[in-house]
């Protein structure tokens, strides 16, 4: 239903903002769980029980962010952009969280260790380098930043989503020690998202020249 | 004078907490065995779960007198792949697993092989608790009290030849009832069964035992019920669990997590804070319980008993 006398969609803005305040909740359940079960003293080896679960979320919920524009051109439902910035906002904060829990839990600021770690595991190298890659997206993420930016400049500066995407599946891929299926649902998964935009920018490319063209020509 | 009183197997009269949650999960699922009880055959699954105390238990001079880990997470934190890869699986999808009746063959390079039923183990073998550290490759650790006894008594017994240089051991292989030996969606996790091995003069210690209890009481399945193999100063994944067969060999087994990354484990596999796993440093540890790690010690604080068995051979080789 359009509002008379605008273009608001009435019924789309109500759906579109009681999503997007269930998804708010229910991306803060896993870290409430998580806090919860600790308090509670039901972790037998909390370290790792954190690590694994602020790791895997961060990771869910990145490929959630990389599945937004997908699922609007698909559904041609345009609103659901506003989903994304709350999504990739979170994915960063479980990424934090993950990160923390290493430096304080695991390590406790033991220096010459997390400097191995970070200079000599190939594993860990990919997870930093995905924390790194999203930093500068977390930081401009303000409507403020993005209008400062200029859209182009902003969304060229996002694309490094793709680069920390990869790096973190192949963190999961590097640390397991038998089991690959996990890790290979989400580089499937992830496989999937990328490959989508590959081909769409190869059909924009293509498309691209004869739609300009024929008005061009007609005018002249 | 150490008094060996010969342990026995008897029902227990007091019941610790533990066993108290065990059988409460027990009477718990009573309306199942109460309909159990007009199908012939559930009885004895039923009779199987009996809690089972040892008694008389002679002690160790080998036992360490550090604080004991919680029984809550030596029995729920557990890496046995043939019940899943999480660590709180096995204690899920263990308890199917039959434990009786239970053979374990010994035989090889021996004089007289033989095979052994669990209960004849039971009752054959001193049992004594042996409080040990006990070191994973993954970089925690525990203090576990087992019960159990030298690996030394058994093996003597076959008689083994001038052959035998090396011990391999084997873990039951029944996919029925141990679901991480099922095929996946990437073909097997490991190439079962699970398959571990010591230098003879390695098996002969008296620090390595076979282990057929912990906290004095039965081992429970997720722990490698009914007997399994205890070697404190190695990393955890060369005490191999369930064990079905023990063979007496010239040449050196290929253990399977070997096998499975040659250039990450080995099959000395002997705790060193020196070397690092490809992907992890081996200085230091989390005792589970504690949050802060702690500094490994080398050959898992059993240099004393075992650091002359390396004589002479370079410690990179004994990853
Ligand atoms: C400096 C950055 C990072 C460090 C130091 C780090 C460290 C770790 C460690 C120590 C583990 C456990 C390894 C093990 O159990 O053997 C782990 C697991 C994991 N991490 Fe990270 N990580 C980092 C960044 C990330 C990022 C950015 C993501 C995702 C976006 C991520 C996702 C995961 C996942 C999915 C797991 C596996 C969880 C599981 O096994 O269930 N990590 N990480």
């Amino acid at each position: 239903m359009v509002l008379p006398g605008t273009n608001i969609d009435l019924f789309g803005e109500i759906r579109i903002r009681t999503i997007k305040s269930l998804l708010f909740v229910l991306l803060c359940l896993p870290a409430a769980w998580m806090l919860f079960e600790l308090l509670a003293g039901r972790l037998v080896e909390p370290v790792e029980e954190l690590t694994h679960g602020s790791g895997e979320w961060a990771l869910r919920i990145l490929l959630a962010t990389l599945a937004i524009t997908p699922l609007r051109k698909l559904t041609g439902w345009h609103k659901l952009i506003r989903l994304r910035r709350m999504l990739g906002l979170f994915a960063f904060a479980y990424m934090v969280m993950h990160f923390s829990v290493y430096l304080v839990l695991d390590q406790y600021f033991y220096w010459p260790e997390i400097v191995a770690d970070l200079t000599e595991r190939t594993y860990i190298i990919a997870g930093f380098t995905c924390l790194v890659l999203c930093l500068p997206l977390a930081a401009t993420s303000t409507d403020g930043m993005m209008r400062r930016l200029g859209g182009r400049n902003w969304k060229r500066l996002h694309r490094l989503v793709y680069p920390a995407a990869i790096a973190a599946v192949l963190h999961f891929i590097w640390l397991v020690k038998a089991d690959l299926v996990e890790p290979a649902i989400y580089g499937a998964i992830l496989v999937l998202l990328l490959g989508w935009r590959v081909r769409e920018s190869g059909q924009r490319r293509t498309h691209k020249p004869k739609t300009r063209s024929t008005p061009i020509m007609g005018q002249g | 004078m150490l008094i060996r009183t010969k342990p026995d197997l008897t029902e227990n009269d007091v019941t610790p907490p533990a066993l108290y949650r065990q059988r409460r999960r027990f009477i718990q699922s009573g309306f199942a065995l109460a309909a159990g009880a007009l199908v012939p055959g559930l009885d004895a699954a039923a009779a199987t779960l009996e809690v089972k105390k040892f008694v008389g238990l002679g002690t160790s001079r080998y036992s360490t007198d550090e604080e004991m880990t919680d029984i809550e997470a030596i029995t729920n934190y557990n890496n046995f792949y043939e019940f899943g890869l999480d660590k709180d699986s096995p204690a899920k999808l263990a308890q199917e697993m039959k434990t009786r009746p239970w053979q374990i063959v010994v035989d090889g390079e021996c004089t007289k092989p033989m095979t052994l039923d669990i209960e004849d183990v039971l009752a054959d073998f001193a049992m004594e608790e042996r409080i040990y550290r006990l070191r994973c490759v993954e970089a925690w650790s525990m203090v576990v009290p087992w019960v159990g006894f030298p690996l030394s008594a058994l093996l003597k017994k076959v008689e083994p030849t001038m052959n035998a240089k090396y011990v391999e051991f084997h873990t039951l292989h029944d996919p029925d009832q141990m679901p991480g030996q099922r095929r996946g969606l990437f073909g097997y996790v490991l190439d079962w069964p699970y398959t571990e091995g010591l230098r003879i003069d390695e098996a002969m210690n008296p620090l390595t035992i076979l282990s057929t209890g912990l906290y004095g009481e039965v081992l429970p399945n997720q722990n490698g019920a009914p007997i399994r193999l205890v070697v404190p100063w190695k990393y955890g994944f060369k005490s191999i669990k369930s064990i079905v067969t023990i063979k007496l060999v010239e040449k050196q087994p290929v253990n399977t997590w070997q096998q499975q990354a040659p250039n990450e484990y080995g099959f000395y596999a002997n705790v060193n804070p020196q070397v690092d796993h490809p992907r992890w440093s081996q200085a230091r540890e989390r005792r589970i319980g504690e949050m802060l790690r702690r500094d490994t010690l080398p050959f898992n604080g059993y240099a004393e008993q075992v650091a002359s068995l390396y004589n002479g051979m370079d410690p990179k080789q004994l990853y």
